[in-house]
């Protein structure tokens, strides 16, 4: 595990400046200033969660699912990956990752997507489009700002055909993501209530959040 | 009697295994065939207005719930660029992620729709000779056109921002684009790979609006398209009243996601 403050570093539990449990089903927003890791820990495994990035200062500038895979060249999210803004910027990295599967082509789930899905006795369920509504409002931010988001620890491969399909995710109890912020950005996660697919494991669960301020030179 | 969450979640265990089977090996053998490039000419009185576009340019369509838009690569070295809202109301607007989880596909062709972020269908493919289309990779940047072209250049995202302006629209709301005539997959390791066997002269696709909607298309090489700059050249536009759909419209009856999803838009309009 890499940090561009030093060679090697490993964030220890007892000196995490934030930590919270994620409901199972909630939504989560805090700044994380520039320089500050954000571990996302899935606790009990096989759930999905969704996030979304914006630039603290200029939130019109936000996280691009689309740019951030033009600049990799490929369609997975993993260790190392760059998020890259709408206006071409780095946002933030993956500075660590135990689970090695993330997904940010399939967005998130919405009562009016579920319901084309999975049939219109879904509609009426929890989605994770109701969180980041609810969440954003908080900052001033509505429904035109939600785009394409990433969803840590969900397995989405895509076929050379094009064939797309959600699976049982891969991260086992205790796997988590570190990202690491570049800039000032407002993180903004829903804890996936999804039932209607494996994303999670037909059960959501809680997570954590755990935050580091960058190691001390 | 009233189910375990245990069994809840075996019965939806199976109904995701049950769409899943349809959606990825059923409904794909009932797609129609790709379109002739000589195929489905369009009445000379059914035509509302042509434009050609110059490289590097965009244009802003808006088209009635009926009305398509037959988008033209006659050079085969053009890819276009799409965002799309509803007239009604610009927050609902082109969803590529929607479009592919609830198609269970990466890649569309003719027969799919591209749908809203409201569970409604924005526009039907009802012709398309290619098939090769991307909706993961996106357009052009500032960032992204020096490699090719030596120096920032005319690109999608500019495009994007400069006629949402004009519309009353801004950053905020351009979603991420489908670009028509863009033949990206994937390898098995998850890279991106650019089939430039799928392009040809001639090369189009004709888009049914399923609501009144405002597009914005941007005529701009493809970011992975690895004969640019060379590849810029004009494209054809030619909007046009398209055939009332019928009962069996193949687009529209594709798999029980899809009729859902028309219906839903009906509503709309109901």
């Amino acid at each position: 595990m890499t940090n561009p403050a030093g060679p090697l570093w490993i964030p220890d539990s007892s000196d995490a400046v934030y930590s919270h449990d994620i409901p199972a089903e909630r939504p989560w927003s805090r700044v994380l200033k520039q320089g500050q890791t954000l571990r996302i820990v899935d606790s009990e495994g096989q759930q999905a969660v969704d996030a979304l990035l914006y630039c603290a200062d200029d939130p019109a500038e936000r996280y691009s699912a689309q740019d951030t895979l033009r600049v990799q060249g490929s369609a997975y999210i993993e260790l190392g990956t760059r998020l890259v803004s709408n206006r071409g910027r780095v946002m933030a990295h993956m500075s660590a990752d135990s689970c090695g599967r993330h997904d940010t082509s399939a967005g998130c789930c919405s009562c009016e997507s579920n319901a084309v899905r999975f049939g219109e006795a879904t509609k009426y369920q929890h989605a994770c489009r109701e969180n980041f509504l609810l969440e954003l409002s908080r900052h001033g931010l509505t429904k035109r700002d939600i785009v394409a988001n990433l969803n840590f620890f969900m397995n989405v491969p895509i076929d050379p055909s094009g064939a797309f399909t959600v699976v049982d995710g891969i991260s086992a109890p205790g796997n988590y993501v570190d990202v690491t912020a570049d800039m000032d950005v407002l993180f903004v996660i829903s804890n996936c209530p999804q039932v209607n697919n494996p994303c999670n494991g037909f059960n959501p669960t809680p997570i954590r959040v755990m935050i580091w301020d960058p190691p001390k030179a | 009697m009233a189910q375990t969450k245990q069994e809840i979640a075996e019965a939806n265990r199976r109904r995701y295994e049950e769409l899943r089977a349809a959606g990825q090996e059923l409904t794909p053998k009932g797609l129609p065939e790709a379109t002739a490039l000589d195929g489905a000419p369009i009445a000379p009185d059914a035509v509302i207005s042509r434009e050609q576009v110059p490289a590097g340019w965009y244009a802003t369509v808006r088209l009635r719930r009926g009305e398509a838009l037959r988008v033209i690569d006659d050079s085969g070295r053009s890819s276009v660029s799409l965002v799309g809202w509803r007239e009604e109301d610009t927050s609902e607007r082109i969803n590529c992620a929607d479009t592919v989880k609830v198609q269970w596909s990466a890649a569309i062709s003719k027969g799919r729709v591209i749908l809203s972020d409201m569970g409604r269908v924005l526009l039907s493919l009802v012709e398309d000779t290619s098939g090769a289309h991307d909706l993961m990779v996106g357009g052009s940047t500032p960032a992204s056109t020096p490699n090719a072209f030596g120096t920032p250049s005319r690109n999608t995202q500019e495009n994007f921002l400069a006629a949402a302006a004009k519309i009353g629209l801004s950053l905020r709301d351009i979603p991420p684009c489908v670009t028509f005539f863009a033949p990206v997959s994937v390898d098995t390791a998850g890279r991106f790979l650019w089939n430039s066997g799928r392009k040809r002269a001639g090369d189009f696709v004709d888009l049914r609006a399923e609501m009144n909607l405002a597009l914005v298309l941007s005529n701009c090489s493809h970011p992975l398209d690895p004969t640019r700059p060379a590849a810029a050249e004009a494209i054809t536009l030619i909007r046009h009243r398209a055939p009332p759909p019928a009962h069996d419209d193949p687009c529209r009856t594709t798999s029980p996601e899809i009729v859902r999803a028309f219906a839903f838009t009906d509503g709309l309009y109901a």
